[in-house]
């Protein structure tokens, strides 16, 4: 199973992993905040994730580690 | 199995660019070709003064800081001096393409064995949104606030035509990092111009249009769609040049 797992604390809030991900589980997490003062992204239904690590591939910050 | 991780040549501090600056994806993509081709510990690169000045601090492999737009013609003693190296510069469109046209022009005219990384996203983004060579006509920036006018300022530099026409350039191509699509071609794109310096086949240099979100004053996502609907038109995708690629096929 796939599985996806975000540094928060790495993390600018910049979403730009939000529109990558095909699955649309991908969002700005706004109930949390890192110390940097940004929302972070999460995922929100990780049963639904397939790996393909899009999310990664477009997040600027390396926040992103993808597992399958 | 992990399918995605950061690579070993991109160090594991937080780096410093602003949310959504795609100064952060080209690093990455360095560092994947630094580690697919195994050449971290022999790479040597050439930091440039702008945004990615820090570029030092971020890559694991040799680094050396140029003076402002100098880094071609520091890269072309380093590897003069020790051929084995891999020696790359990592630099933005204020100090490639303004200060540093004549070191980047002769370099290539030279066919130096080097690999330049050249981000372009159309503005002096470190010194708070100035207008660059390659602003597009229209642009509104900091010094242009009406737009940039070409009558008074003239017309962007476009690097990798100007390049094409010399007949030392070996691979020339420009690429862009607004969707996954295009990033998987800009990784391609510049393992290639690696590889063409692994095999002494001479200048290479990959053109990457970025984003710069602070100061075309967008969101992140806004600023990758202007990147593909208003850039991209303007400065064309592809390879403009690649001495090599007959015999390849």
């Amino acid at each position: 199973m796939a599985k996806v797992t975000f540094n928060e604390e790495r993390c600018k809030g910049c979403g730009l992993c939000v529109g990558a991900c095909p699955k649309h589980i991908v969002a700005l997490l706004t109930d949390k905040i890192n110390t940097k003062g940004y929302h972070p992204a999460g995922v929100t239904d990780q049963s639904a994730c397939i790996g393909c690590a899009f999310c990664a591939t477009m997040c600027p910050d390396c926040v992103i580690k993808v597992e399958k | 199995m992990v399918v995605f991780d950061r690579p070993h040549a991109l160090a594991d501090i937080p780096l410093h660019y602003c949310p959504g600056c795609t100064h952060g994806i080209i690093h990455r993509l360095v560092a994947e070709a630094l580690d697919e081709l195994g050449i971290e510990g022999k790479t040597i690169g050439v930091a440039p003064v702008g945004c990615s000045v820090f570029a030092y601090n971020y890559f694991n492999c040799d680094m050396v800081e140029a003076a402002h737009g100098r880094a071609p013609a520091v890269a072309t003693g380093l590897k003069r001096a020790d051929s084995d190296k891999i020696v790359f510069t990592y630099q933005g469109d204020g100090d490639l393409a303004s200060i540093g046209t004549c070191e980047t022009v002769h370099a290539a005219a030279r066919n130096e064995n080097i690999t330049i990384i050249f981000v372009n996203n159309g503005i002096y983004g470190m010194t708070g949104g100035q207008m660059a060579p390659t602003s597009l006509p229209g642009q509104v920036t900091q010094t242009s606030p009406y737009g940039r006018d070409t009558q008074t300022v003239g017309y962007p530099v476009k690097v990798v035509e100007m390049l094409s026409q010399l007949d030392g350039a070996s691979y020339l191509e420009r690429v862009a990092v607004n969707n996954v699509k295009n990033i998987k071609n800009a990784k391609k794109a510049i393992k290639k111009a690696f590889q063409n310096q692994i095999e002494g086949k001479g200048f290479s240099l990959v053109e990457v249009l970025s984003a710069c979100p602070t100061y075309w004053a967008l969101e992140p996502t806004k600023a990758l769609e202007r990147l593909e609907e208003t850039v991209i038109p303007y400065y064309p995708l592809g390879v403009y040049k690649d001495k090599f690629a007959k015999e390849e096929e």
